[in-house]
């Protein structure tokens, strides 16, 4: 029984405003969050450091200034891409373990479109082919685990992890054989200034990528709630069985939920590739991929949700990593932080019992 | 004394008023029924005894002590048992296995299964439940799966024992060895709930009935005093009409036609078997036979879910073999599948989402490729208010409604589908009489405007009340075809049970009909 019906002593209006479907997930992940940051400030605690000061300098570092802020959106970006990857191929039952491998193959391929393109092009238009590059990359390497699945009952969890292997070490491969800027660092030459996302705020690390996120955010929303595509991958999700005997193209529409998922991973490689770092470095994400499916998690699979998921795990990087620095709390409080949000909202029964036990104890 | 006293007893569910100040009151060794419509409220109450639900308000005394339950755990303390429509048993694991689960003797760590199969050996003995207590629960009949259940709650100490729908599983056969066990366990001065909106059994087997209508209580009689026909009033609370007579409409044009069709499953082993038949608009041909003998294979391969090993498919004179499922509809057919949860509904949508569900991708509900809101919304409030779905609106998820709702909502769905030909497959399985009335004449509505149906299904009565033509199936094959009055009801069941009798294809040329 799902906690929505579970019935507690509380005003009629409050369960009532709790049955509305969607605003319990929220309150649901907040609860998880605040719940994560006060174990968080336990542990400080007992480590005999000041909460206050170490919470401070969290929230000073992610937000104290124009360019905290700025780097905490920088540090969104890429999460809300591959937590909107992770999501959207929920979305049909599927689980996209293969994010990080989808965005290694879109960064390369729209650093190569950039270089190759050169600055012979107007800038939106380079801009644009270069995001095409990595999106149709980021799709090649999702569609065949997408393929598999309908085709031959293939698990895309063995097939999307197995890939991430193929996907990263393509491209070291390919940066070392035919990109290299010659140098000690595997990485190609920085793009053409036309091929780089621009700065959101002047002077800044923050660049358009997050906007696009957003876009991709409304789009995906829309295909889902609007479109017969969506629709039927919704079907296709929560029903199988029932999708089929509708009519539904069931393989059809697995395909294309993991084609959708690859678009958006590799999108955010082509974030960080045009819009932070200027050039392809080999191994240069720090898990974004497997983030994104903490992100989708606390996020409950909504696309809108996925937002404020991205936004928790940016503050908590850019935040944690000026806690280190001036509160000498170590940056892996923050990951345990992260660990934590994660258990109460993918195993909401913990989160329901404790909630419980404090509703009974109070009644 | 009361076995069991539930008073004002009320649960709500969101808008929904699930049981409204029920009074229950069961004495004890005896076997008292709780009839009453789909959702009624019958189950709610019993999940409440249970301790699944939670009550909202009334009280609850088993043996006059006042009691406050938790959770099943609880319950099964005060010595209730609860046998569920679905079971709960693991199926890889042995009957003893199953029985003992959660209460295991043990031998250090490990089970002890020889104490446990003398255990279960014993109670199956004590109250004349024969099972095997090493067979494999997956390897077992349903019926026999049934007895694990109850064994399971017996081991358990159970003295109110609450049975929700066991015969809805069962083959006749099988209802019969269940009433005898009921008997004994009265017997043996057990205390039997009967959760049930079937008239016959309540009459076969009860001593007192409570009916529940909308929620409500409506009266508790001694069996012995009421008709089944007075007991239906109670149910529906309006009197019910007996079938609407068969109309021996004109019947037009071949609509549907099968050219000996065969359909092989895994390891060759055939399903259907040259299957040969005609449906023309106007009429109802009835396919009788015991389940699992091809029923599902012929409803799949009609709708193109399962590729036909040989043989044509026709739809009005056209090929539809070898077509995607989606086009087969679009040619004009409506399903009301065997199945209603699993293929039927997508249970976590919408009323509306699951209205449209079918026709997701067709103008007028969807123009290239963008749904259209405004319309699905006003499709959704049409069949609603047509077919009379009842719920608190149409964006309720279809989880909340009750499964006679959920089946008024498919068959609205389909019946307002461009069609010539309704596949009905057991389309009034497990509903109460108001539900089955209803979506009967629907068919019998339709059969008039000149579709073609196929009705699909285990009920005899059904088949034999709606359908002008009567094919029985057995094995995969169809054994005999014909009018549907020149079969006996002795005959169907002969011939559904294998038999070859005196009765030959009335129509044994397709052709030539």
């Amino acid at each position: 029984m799902s906690l929505r019906q579970a019935p507690r002593k509380w005003l009629p209006g409050v369960t009532a405003w709790l049955a509305r479907p969607g605003l319990s997930d929220i309150l649901y992940s907040t609860v998880a969050v605040l719940l994560a940051l006060l174990i968080g400030a336990v542990l400080i605690a007992a480590s005999g450091r000041s909460v206050v000061a170490a919470y401070a300098s969290l929230f000073g570092g992610a937000f104290g200034s124009i360019y905290n802020i700025a780097n905490t959106l920088m540090m969104t970006t890429p999460l809300i891409f591959t937590g909107l990857a992770v999501a959207l191929a929920f979305q049909c039952g599927l689980f996209n373990v293969g994010a990080e491998g989808q965005l290694y193959v879109g960064g390369l391929a729209s650093a190569v479109a950039a270089l190759t393109l050169g600055s012979s092009l107007p800038g939106a238009l380079s801009i644009l082919l270069a995001l095409l590059a990595g999106a149709l990359a980021g799709a090649a390497l999702a569609a065949g685990p997408g393929y598999m699945k309908a085709k031959m009952g293939a698990h895309e969890v063995i097939t999307t992890i197995m890939l991430n292997y193929i996907g990263i070490f393509l491209t070291t491969f390919l940066v070392k054989a035919y990109f290299k800027e010659p140098g000690p660092v595997d990485q190609t030459p920085f793009l053409p200034p036309s091929a780089r996302l621009p700065e959101l705020i002047p002077g800044t690390r923050v660049s358009w990528g997050i906007v696009l996120g957003i876009a991709a955010i409304f789009a995906a929303d829309y295909i889902l709630k609007r479109t017969s595509a969506g629709y039927e991958i919704q079907a296709v999700g929560r029903n199988p069985a029932a999708a089929e005997y509708a009519g539904v193209n069931v393989p059809g529409r697995v395909v294309l939920a993991m084609v959708m998922s690859g678009v958006v991973a590799g999108l955010a490689g082509s974030s960080v590739v045009m819009g932070t770092l200027y050039r392809f470095i080999t191994n240069f994400s720090p898990g974004y991929g497997f983030t994104g499916i903490a992100v989708a998690v606390l996020a409950r699979n909504r696309p809108w949700g996925v937002l404020p998921a991205a936004l928790l795990f940016g503050i908590l990087q850019s935040g944690g990593l000026s806690m280190q620095l001036f509160a000498r709390i170590p940056m892996d409080l923050m990951t345990l932080v992260q660990g934590i949000v994660i258990l109460f909202v993918a195993a909401p029964a913990l989160a329901g019992m404790l909630l419980r036990r404090r509703t009974t104890a109070r009644g | 004394m009361y076995a069991v006293r539930m008073e004002k007893i009320t649960k709500r569910f969101g808008q929904v008023v699930a049981n409204d100040a029920v009074d229950f009151e069961v004495a004890p060794a005896e076997i008292h029924c709780l009839l009453g419509e789909n959702g009624a409220g019958k189950s709610t109450l019993m999940r409440i005894l249970f301790g699944l639900y939670q009550k909202d308000s009334g009280e609850i005394y088993i043996n006059d002590e006042s009691v406050a339950f938790s959770g099943p755990r609880d319950a099964i303390a005060h010595g209730i048992g609860m046998v569920h429509q679905h079971f709960m048993l693991a199926g890889r694991l042995t009957v003893t296995e199953n029985i003992v689960a959660g209460d295991e003797p043990r031998k250090g760590l490990l089970l002890d299964y020889k104490k446990a199969r003398e255990k279960v050996r014993d109670v199956s003995k004590r109250y004349g439940l024969k099972v095997d207590p090493d067979a494999r629960v997956e390897n077992i009949s349903v019926g026999q799966q049934q007895r694990v259940e109850i064994l399971k709650a017996l081991m358990r100490n159970a003295r109110v024992l609450i049975l929700d729908e066991p015969t809805a599983v069962l083959t006749p056969q099988e209802v019969q060895d269940l009433f005898e066990v009921m008997r004994k366990l009265k017997e043996g001065g057990a205390t039997i709930i009967f959760i049930t909106h079937k008239l016959k059994e309540t009459m076969a087997i009860s001593d007192r009935v409570t009916v529940l209508r909308d929620g409500r209580k409506v009266t508790t009689v001694n069996t012995a005093e009421v008709s089944a026909a007075d007991l239906a009033e109670l149910m529906v609370g309006r009197q019910i009409v007996s079938q609407a007579g068969k109309g021996h409409g004109s019947k037009g044009k071949v609509v549907l036609e099968l050219q000996n069709v065969s359909v092989r499953g895994p390891g060759g082993r055939a399903r259907l078997e040259d299957v040969a038949l005609q449906v023309r608009s106007g009429e109802i041909l009835g396919i009788a036979g015991v389940e699992g003998n091809g029923q599902l294979e012929l409803e799949e391969v009609i709708l193109g879910l399962r590729p036909v090993s040989q043989g044509r498919i026709l739809l009005n004179g056209e090929d539809i073999t070898r077509l995607r499922p989606k086009a087969v509809r679009d040619k004009g057919i409506a399903c009301i599948p065997s199945d209603r949860l699993k293929r039927g509904v997508i249970d976590s949508f919408t009323v509306a989402q699951n209205l449209v569900l079918g026709t997701q991708s067709s103008p007028p509900f969807s123009i290239r490729g963008i749904l259209q809101a405004r319309r699905i919304n006003e499709h959704a409030e049409r069949i609603v208010a047509k077919f009379d779905v009842r719920t608190a609106s149409h964006e309720q998820p279809v989880s909340s409604l009750s499964g006679g709702n959920q089946q008024k909502l498919v068959v609205g769905r389909e019946l307002t589908r461009r069609h010539d030909l309704i596949v009905a497959s057991q389309p009034t399985r497990g509903l109460d009489v108001g539900a089955t009335d209803y979506i009967h004449r629907q068919l019998l509505a339709m059969r008039d405007e000149g579709k073609a149906i196929l009705l699909i299904s285990a009920e005899l009565d059904e088949i034999r009340s709606l359908s002008d033509r009567i094919a029985v199936m057995y094995e995969g094959r169809i054994v005999a075809t014909g009018p549907a009055d020149e079969f006996t009801e002795k005959d169907l069941g002969l011939l559904m049970a294998g038999h070859r009798i005196g009765v030959q294809d009335y129509e044994s040329s397709p052709g030539s009909a």
